[in-house]
């Protein structure tokens, strides 16, 4: 996947990615010729798409965990890890956050972060902790 | 006027998504991993119902009676039983920085099933995802599934790896690529016409992926009595099996002995004197592992 500046012909360069924690992932390209920025706004499907293949738009600054895809994409399984706690609660402005997810993946979105939370043996889900997931996990758009 | 904008191939500068290099550095992971590795057998057949996970179970039951450090996987991740036969323990798994522990086994190999992500035993294997279109990345899923269980699990060193593959030539290719080396692959058939044909489907699957060493098992050849110890015909005579087939040498004819089905469906070792155990030496006999000669384990 490459965008090419039209105008100047050339390869626009990887910027930066943002997971706004609805499903969606926005990935922002520069021409290196004319400094024109574009995004690339993916929906939940085709974000999930990349996601399968266990990489993340942009690169990586650690290697993944174990398991990585396994344990951010199967539906079962939120018990079989040794290094889970046994419940989580959500603060109030995770909660908030969560509520702006579409409700057709909302479910979805609730159970990667419990699982995740669980798996780290953390006891309470906040923003910070959403936003580490999503980068821990590479669910691009969670 | 149509504009001249560069194809794909020929704006070969890099773009920075780093996409190509981490499905590089996922294959160098599994290549690292796998590294401990002295033999990978991938047990196989195209066909469902013919018995390769009981054959892929006790062949590494019977190759880690004989002392070797041996590991099995489970590569059927919708419809797992080798931690069922293999006799292990539903445990939650445990992690480290190197990586995930495989069960271990009454067998006594490490197992990696997806049987252990479950959970319950009667829980399918199901994939998060919006609502509806699981099935688009579903494949990609499972294949990745696999590259974990291969890539992730600590391993070690092994003398060898059973790979339960699942029915299916389409499976048999998604596994084939993950794999830096295959010392064996056992075709399993039963005496069956429809078999037969699904497993000579597999059989040029594997030869034309280059795969050279690859013996067949007659399953269910025949009804072994255990209070007559005699062999009767379980299918038709015109089907039952020859000594060689077209997709390569007959490793081992395996009849169908109670006891020993018994046996694997309670996790148990197979009766000493069923001739299903006589056929599992002769397959390891045939696959030459060092460690493994006649002579040294009569």
């Amino acid at each position: 996947m490459k965008f090419l500046c039209v105008a100047c012909d050339a390869v626009m360069n990887f910027a930066e990615r943002q997971l706004p924690g609805d499903g969606t992932m926005a990935a922002v390209f520069t021409c290196p010729a004319c400094q024109h920025e574009i995004a690339m706004l993916t929906n939940p499907m085709e974000t999930q798409l990349v996601a399968s293949l266990g990489v993340k738009v942009g690169g990586r600054t650690v290697e993944p965990p174990p398991f990585e895809l396994i344990r951010g994409n199967i539906a079962e399984g939120s018990d079989v890890f040794a290094d889970q706690v046994a419940r989580v609660v959500w603060s109030a402005d995770a909660l908030d956050r969560l509520q702006r997810v579409p409700a057709f993946v909302r479910g979805m979105v609730k159970r990667i972060y419990s699982d995740y939370a669980k798996g780290h043996g953390i006891a309470t889900i906040t923003t910070e902790v959403m936003d580490r997931a999503r980068t821990d996990l590479g669910l691009e758009g969670m | 006027m149509t504009r001249r904008i560069r194809t794909y191939m020929q704006a070969a500068e890099p773009a920075g998504t780093e996409l190509v290099a981490q499905i590089d550095a996922q294959f160098e992971r599994l290549r690292t991993r796998l590294a401990g590795i002295r033999s990978i057998i991938v047990v196989a057949s195209g066909k469902g119902g013919v018995g390769k996970s009981f054959v892929a179970a006790t062949l590494a039951a019977g190759l880690a009676d004989r002392g070797l450090k041996v590991g099995a996987l489970d590569a059927d991740v919708n419809g797992p039983s080798l931690a069922r036969m293999l006799g292990a323990v539903r445990t939650r798994l445990r992690v480290d920085a190197d990586g995930v522990h495989p069960a271990n086994t009454r067998a006594g190999c490490a197992l990696m099933s997806s049987d252990f992500l479950l959970d319950t035993p009667d829980a399918p294997l199901r994939w998060r995802g919006p609502d509806g279109a699981g099935f688009v990345w579903q494949s990609a899923l499972e294949t990745g599934m696999l590259r974990e269980f291969l890539s992730d699990v600590c391993w070690g060193k092994l003398d060898a790896l059973v790979i339960d593959t699942p029915p299916g030539t389409d499976k048999i290719a998604r596994i084939l690529p993950l794999l830096p080396g295959i010392s064996a692959v056992l075709l399993v058939t039963t005496p069956s016409a429809v078999a037969n044909a699904a497993v000579a489907r597999s059989c040029t699957q594997l030869r034309d992926a280059g795969v050279q060493n690859l013996g067949v098992v007659h399953n269910m050849a025949g009804y072994f009595c255990p209070e007559c110890r005699t062999i009767s015909p379980l299918f038709a005579p015109a089907t039952e099996h020859a000594d060689d087939t077209p997709f390569g040498p007959t490793w081992a004819t395996l009849p169908f002995d109670p006891r020993a089905a018994a046996a694997i469906d309670a996790g148990l070792k197979l009766p000493v004197d069923s001739p299903v155990t006589a056929a599992i030496s002769r397959i390891i006999a045939s696959l030459e592992l060092p460690g493994t000669a006649p002579e040294q384990y009569p």
